[in-house]
């Protein structure tokens, strides 16, 4: 049952893509993108990562469509998305980023595997998984790792949040201030 | 901006519980999937739906931009401060081990403040990044 699930929506998404890829509305694009997302947050759920749906599905669905749109509201009426010039180096690139990860995707421990990082007593991950309930006593272990383990991490996460909207702010403002001195 | 009736009262009755689920998801992200940073996004996109249907200048007199760039930066500082904090106490930088006389509930607190200020400081930046988009177009377009 579930294998026929994770079949009907990887095939789903290819199809999104490839729309995704022959589109020129840009309006069109937004939305398919934050539909793109939402099917991603419910594969997310089906293999377990309910963390990860989450918030693939507050931010990819949800939030950055809007941010998407905002930014689209900013642009001209009419649009024209350029026509891409160099088809084959284009299509060579993709091709080559595909290959990679598909290189890469075999060295991932298979599921359940007795020699995955996560079943080795020596390893971090096993004493995330046997004595965060003991250290820190919260039952979501990605709670644990994210907020205690891994603390450093998440401060820096934050600070590139906040560094985005400082980055987005001084850009349109900065913006603003041209304008302003074109007038005078 | 003028919309629909539907639109309206729909989303006046959905908003109360978008930014209720947002502080479920913050205080009970220590058991369920959820934390900080889901709350904070929730959190904006419930007031983001508020702006979208009721219009920007109507948002900005709930939370004004400056309440969105102050509420980043204390974020930020919440998550960082602990880290001080556990400083003064005599541990490494970020040890919540130290916040308490017990480790375990000074994990706890630790991991309570840490959240918190990830909260505030992603919920803020959202919102602080929607309100660029937006009052950049109200000015160009009360510009020309």
């Amino acid at each position: 049952m579930t294998d026929w699930l994770h079949l009907v929506l990887l095939i789903a998404l290819v199809v999104v893509a490839l729309d995704l890829a022959r589109l020129r509305d840009l309006f069109a694009a937004a939305m398919l993108t934050g539909f793109f997302s939402l099917l991603c947050a419910v594969y997310y759920t089906i293999v377990d990562a309910v963390d990860v749906a989450f918030t693939e599905a507050a931010v990819g669905a949800g939030l950055s469509t809007v941010l998407m749109l905002g930014a689209l509201s900013l642009l001209d009426e009419r649009v024209e998305t350029g026509r891409v010039r160099n088809r084959i180096g284009a299509l060579s690139a993709a091709l080559a980023v595909a290959a990679m990860m598909l290189y890469a995707t075999p060295d991932m421990p298979a599921y359940g595997d007795p020699t995955s990082p996560v079943n080795q007593p020596d390893r971090p991950a096993w004493r995330y998984v046997h004595q965060s309930g003991k250290e820190i006593g919260v039952p979501n272990i990605v709670t644990s790792v994210l907020a205690s383990y891994r603390g450093y991490d998440t401060l820096g996460e934050t600070n590139v949040i906040f560094t985005a909207g400082l980055a987005v702010y001084a850009l349109l403002a900065g913006v603003r201030r041209k304008r302003g001195q074109d007038a005078e | 901006m003028q919309s629909d009736v539907v639109l309206r009262v729909v989303s006046k009755f959905l908003i109360p519980f978008i930014l209720l689920f947002a502080f479920y998801v913050q205080f009970h992200g220590d058991f369920s999937p959820g934390g900080g940073f889901q709350a904070g996004v929730i959190l904006a996109a419930g007031i983001i739906l508020y702006a979208l249907v009721f219009g920007v200048a109507a948002s900005f007199r709930i939370v004004p931009m400056r309440a969105t760039q102050i509420g980043a930066a204390i974020g930020v500082m919440i998550y960082g401060g602990t880290g001080v904090v556990s400083l003064l106490r005599g541990a490494r930088y970020l040890d919540y081990n130290a916040l308490a006389h017990d480790p375990v509930h000074g994990q706890h607190l630790g991991i309570f403040m840490v959240e918190l200020g990830v909260g505030i400081g992603v919920a803020s930046t959202m919102l602080w990044l929607f309100y660029s988009f937006t009052s950049h177009k109200l000015r160009r377009d009360g510009q020309s």
